[in-house]
């Protein structure tokens, strides 16, 4: 860049932290000007960088693929991963022992909860999708990400989303809208931030050097392109002011409900299933060093699949004010949606045919095919659960707590930290990771601790939902609301545990790549040989 | 077109494509997958059928099975009003004494009382209606408004200190500090409540709130602080406390008192579930009858 092209992005970046502190000090309300800080001082972290470099600016190699910033999305995965499995264990343990609430605003359930929700779906499963669409776009495309250092913004914007998003539910501000809860002004930004994820992708795809587009990258793009539709429509709200943090959602009543929950479920079927299949179709036959099992199948159940989710969303607002007619539709949309989201658990698993033997000695690969093992389970139950007979019962339980979490740390986790361990030691050029029996330790644990999380939401799920129906034989209910609470008391310990569990096998996993990254190497019995007797 | 290459483990010829090393096999699509798929597809038809499915422009296709879930409801509602239907005739046309007369009907009142209980009462009385700080105990003799029937009752219609209902249970206790009593007054009257529930106190202290006692609390309270039901007021004579009986909460209770607020429940609950629940509260063990008062 030339100098005066730098000092021109300075001044611009003065002008944006200038606007941003006016913004603070004229805001309407505390969480705004907090919000507003914390954007300025982004800002002017970022000034503070271009000036350090001045007047050489960065250089750049553009003959190589630019992996600096899938680097800084395996860091961001790991943390922003702990941060969330962390905080999903102070919540559980909050729901077993109240007195955890502390009685602090800040600390509250009621806070805690989108925290989670959001750090572990769109911080730790965000990165990892941007991190390794970058890295598969290129590799596949034989192409250097497009439009120069547009990744890194939006990296960077993508942490600066997390960052107002966090805080923000930590200061009360919700528009609450599950999945969604960050207000106006962060959706704007991360709207921003999308599109020019979009380009970056495209722009990618598009100087390609192979003749066709490999599969990964459909479900990456279907990923990239559905999110910001149902991003846009569902946050569509008018701010009561420019300056404060509340806004009003356009649509209300069962209107508004059906928009969160098309938003919602298509959160599910795009984000945590599209984008996260493209990832397994990249990794797991890469990992596995064998073809892909059914390239018709690949396209069919694509197809299929992205045609089919955007219907279910419905199945949600079972025995709601929604009209029946829409309520069969989501159920019947989900029923169909069953083979498609299994042709990627096929695919997945049938790809190791003839290296089946590998899951013995490579416990990354075993990670990810287990987490196809839970997808498949996740995307039976699914379906299964949008049974209008058995969302009867299901719905509002405990079951449906267990259902995500056997996606969410089953299919999405277990498949992204897989990647990770993959990804790590070509990423810093180390031969191998420090510890392949760490991993096995993770992966057992993870593994462990999924069963006994979603076995104990299970029992408490169905147990919950039969004693909220349970009547006596003069057609009187039998327990109160309280007394089915304390019934679940030993099932949220169980569960609490199951997510201690699974922490405890990403701190090893942090363990593990650090001492990775530091190129060392464990002494250890190579994974699958005998110990020497 | 040449021979495609095919994969030496499986014989599955590939597409001929590769991506970063990756190829792909040629495998044509699992019968039992693509059939289970054409079921399902088969099913939603059939089903969208049979049910309300597919939006029109007013409205949607009703289905052939004629369902409807708002229907589903009210029919639902309207069996089981059949089957209670009988009891709940001869609640409605009995009062809270036949209604406690007769075993049948007592037994059917009082489930329905319980059931009631659990969804409306719990929230402050608990579950066992034991009560907690401020709640009273239902489960006790020791009644702040009268435990008959139709005292109960007219707690639970009217509500107590409810300010939606002009007919509601009300009385108020001064804020004693509020230039009435000084601290030190307040402070030995305190003493003298200690003495009446029998807990130990300062003697001296005690003697001196005695009169102050007598001049400013016995009007509601007794002179001996037996409380009196018609104002709510409660017998300080016993060691069943609402709020807490230490010294210093009752001295923050005689300087700035907490009164309790119970919402009036006609109008939200039918008269006949309210007579359920004054049978199932009468029934919890501290029942009385109008004559032992």
């Amino acid at each position: 860049m030339t100098e005066s092209a730098q000092m021109t992005r300075i001044g611009l970046m003065g002008l944006i932290c200038l606007i941003l502190v006016t913004f603070a000090a004229l805001a309407h309300d505390s969480g705004f000007a907090i919000q507003m800080w914390i954007a300025a001082i982004a800002a002017a972290v970022y000034i503070v960088y271009l000036a350090r470099r001045f007047p050489q600016g960065s250089q750049t190699d553009d003959s190589t693929y630019l992996d600096s910033v899938v680097k800084a999305g395996m860091i961001a995965t790991v943390f922003w991963g702990l941060a969330g499995f962390l905080v999903g264990v102070v919540i559980a343990l909050q729901l077993a022992f109240p007195v955890l609430n502390f009685d602090l605003p800040w600390t509250n359930f009621g806070r805690l909860r989108p925290l989670h929700t959001s750090a572990v779906i769109f911080a730790f499963g965000g990165n990892a999708l941007i991190a390794t669409s970058f890295y598969v776009v290129q590799r596949t495309c034989r192409a250097r990400l497009a439009f120069g250092n547009l990744a890194w913004f939006v990296f960077w914007g993508y942490q600066l989303f997390i960052v107002l998003a966090a805080t923000g539910y930590l200061l009360g501000i919700t528009q609450a809208r599950e999945y969604a809860e960050p207000e106006w002004y962060v959706d704007l930004w991360i709207t921003v931030v999308w599109v020019a994820y979009l380009l970056v992708f495209l722009g990618t795809l598009w100087k390609r050097k192979e003749p066709h587009i490999y599969v990964a990258n459909w479900f990456y793009l279907s990923f990239i392109v559905t999110i910001a539709m149902l991003h846009v429509v569902n946050n569509l709200a008018v701010p009561v002011s420019f300056l404060s943090v509340k806004s009003y959602s356009l649509f209300s009543g069962v209107q508004d409900a059906l928009t969160q929950w098309w938003y919602g479920h298509n959160a599910v079927g795009f984000f945590l299933t599209a984008g996260f299949l493209g990832m397994m179709y990249y990794f797991v036959p890469k990992r596995a060093d064998r073809p892909v099992y059914s390239y018709r199948l690949s396209i069919v159940h694509f197809w299929s699949l992205i045609f089919l989710y955007i219907w279910a969303g419905p199945h949600h607002l079972h025995y709601t004010a929604l009209p029946d007619w829409a309520q069969t539709l989501g159920m019947i949309f989900s029923i169909m949606l069953w083979m498609p989201s299994w042709g990627g658990m096929i695919n997945g698993l049938m790809t190791l045919s003839g290296a089946w033997d590998k899951l013995r000695t490579d416990p990354v690969l075993r990670m990810m095919v287990i987490s196809v093992a839970f997808y498949g389970m996740s995307t039976f139950e699914g379906p299964m659960m949008s049974i209008k007979a058995v969302n009867s019962l299901s719905h509002y339980t405990d079951w449906t707590i267990g259902h995500v979490h056997s996606g969410a740390l089953g299919w999405v986790g277990m498949i992204s930290m897989g990647c990770v361990y993959h990804l790590v030691p070509r990423l810093w050029g180390r031969k191998e990771l420090y510890s392949l029996r760490l991993v096995n330790w993770h992966f057992w644990l993870a593994t462990l601790g999924i069963v006994v999380y979603a076995a104990s939401m299970w029992v408490a799920g169905i147990m919950q939902g039969l004693m909220w129906r349970e009547y006596d034989d003069q057609g009187f209910l039998v327990y109160s609301f309280a007394e089915t609470v304390a019934a679940m008391h030993p099932y949220y310990v169980i569960r609490a545990l199951g997510g201690v569990l699974y922490l405890t096998g990403g701190l090893i996993m942090a363990y593990n790549l650090i001492r990775t990254v530091r190129g060392d190497t464990r002494q250890e019995v190579p994974m699958g040989a005998f110990a020497a007797a | 077109m040449a021979t495609p290459e095919r994969d030496s483990i499986t014989g599955t010829p590939t597409t001929g494509h590769e991506w970063d090393g990756i190829k792909e096999l040629n495998t044509p699509l699992p019968r039992w997958w693509l059939w289970t798929f054409y079921a399902t597809i088969v099913w939603a038809i059939a089903y969208s059928i049979a049910y309300p499915a597919w939006p029109l422009i007013n409205t949607a296709t009703a289905g052939l099975l004629g369902y409807s879930s708002r229907a589903d409801v009210a029919r639902d509602i309207a069996d089981a009003r059949l089957a209670q239907g009988k009891w709940l005739e001869r609640i409605s046309t009995s009062d809270l004494d036949q209604i406690a007369a007769d075993p049948e009907l007592f037994a059917f009142a009082r489930a329905g009382g319980a059931a009631s209980f659990r969804l409306y009462c719990v929230q402050c009385h608990g579950s066992g209606a034991a009560g907690a700080r401020g709640y009273p105990n239902l489960n006790d003799d020791d009644w702040l408004w009268g435990g008959t029937l139709e005292q109960i009752h007219k707690t639970l219609e009217n509500g107590i200190r409810f300010t939606g209902d002009p007919d509601t249970r009300d009385s108020q206790m001064p804020a004693f500090a509020d230039g009435i009593l000084t601290p030190a007054q307040i402070s030995d009257v305190a003493e003298y409540v200690l003495k009446l529930g029998g807990q130990t106190n300062d003697a001296v202290a005690a003697a001196r709130g005695e009169p102050l006692f007598a001049e400013n609390c016995a009007s509601c309270h007794g002179e001996t602080g037996e409380g009196n039901r018609d104002l709510g007021a409660p017998r300080l004579s016993d060691p069943i406390w609402l709020l807490n009986g230490s010294k210093d909460a009752i001295v923050a209770q005689i300087s700035n008192p907490r009164m309790g607020v119970m919402p009036a429940w006609k109008g939200r609950l039918d008269e006949n579930t309210i007579k359920q629940l004054a049978i199932y509260v009468h029934s919890l063990g501290g029942g009385e009858q109008p004559d032992a008062q």
